[in-house]
């Protein structure tokens, strides 16, 4: 990665123009061509530096539902229940971190109905207790890491 | 809010943009819209809040944010809209959530940093907790040791949302 891939990232994390000619748009406000724009991206798509050049939605407000789940798992079960959990298709991320409430992950589906039945299932297919922490309020923050 | 339009053209378009000189126009003839359409709507789309963001969606690690903390308190209800507002005017705080006690983890209010080290992220919660007076609440630190799946929350497939449309 480039000063120019920083700067591509930096600029792009919002604010990619709706305009007909995007990429055209973009590119001469990072004085690069379009064509270069357009490699660089998918240079970075390719090796797994950007996992997507998309949209971000707000996933309560287009009709799904998502929340924040956890579960204390046994360290000699921690590669068993990770195969188990993240096989769900609705696990859209799962994080093991420091502490004995080890395994965190967040549920993204449908309904709210859905989320409920694959909390149901994880616990039925772990045998382990699933804590639910959906979200009451989002204290807004523009999440956009510098490269 | 959303129309059977709109649900099509979020579901085609979530797993990226096309990469090429009219990205609209090649979305809009992929799902029968024209481009000006297609554009509209995605302007409306994110003015409403709908789309959050339109962009690059990077991973953490290969930038060099090895350190991802998620902190957790136990604050008091009467002050916890006003210190969750407080805590997300941070730069370094990435992320910044109300969420349910639960009895066996009751804490309430959840915040994110990430970071390149775990130094420079103990530092900036240290800066949290003097400038918000923080030290008096209960409060456990989880640092990420591994990330097992990251990707975006996945929008219905355009086959199963005429239910909804």
């Amino acid at each position: 990665m480039d000063n120019i891939d920083r700067q591509i990232i930096n600029q792009l994390q919002d604010g990619f123009p709706v305009c007909p000619a995007p990429y055209q748009h973009a590119a001469q406000q990072l004085g690069i061509s379009e064509a270069e724009l357009l490699a660089r991206l998918q240079a970075l798509l390719a090796d797994g530096t950007l996992s997507r050049f998309g949209p971000l939605y707000h996933a309560e407000r287009v009709g799904g539902a998502l929340t924040l789940a956890a579960v204390k798992v046994p360290l000699e079960r921690y590669d068993e229940v990770t195969d188990i959990i993240n096989a769900f298709p609705e696990v859209a991320h799962n994080y093991q971190r420091n502490h004995v409430l080890n395994m965190w992950f967040v549920l993204a589906t449908e309904t709210p109905a859905q989320l409920q039945q694959a909390l149901a299932d994880i616990e039925q297919q772990t045998g382990l207790p699933v804590y639910n922490m959906p979200k009451i309020n989002e204290y807004f923050v523009g999440l956009r890491l510098e490269a | 809010m959303l129309d059977a339009r709109d649900r099509q053209l979020l579901a085609h378009i979530q797993l990226g943009l096309p990469l090429c000189a009219r990205p609209y126009q090649a979305i809009g003839d992929a799902i029968a819209m024209p481009e000006t359409e297609v554009i509209e709507r995605l302007t409306r789309l994110k003015h409403l809040g709908l789309i959050k963001r339109l962009g690059v969606i990077v991973k953490h690690r290969p930038l060099g944010y090895n350190a991802n903390a998620m902190i957790v308190w136990d604050i008091p209800d009467a002050l916890i809209h006003a210190l969750g507002t407080q805590l997300s005017r941070y730069e370094f705080v990435t992320l910044c959530y109300q969420r349910p006690r639960l009895e066996a983890w009751p804490y309430n209010l959840y915040c994110m940093i990430h970071g390149k080290d775990r130094a420079t992220v103990l530092a900036q919660l240290a800066q949290l907790d003097s400038a918000c007076q923080l030290t008096d609440f209960k409060r456990e630190i989880l640092f990420s040791r591994q990330c097992f799946k990251q990707r975006g929350a996945l929008y219905p497939r355009a086959s199963k949302q005429r239910a909804y449309g």
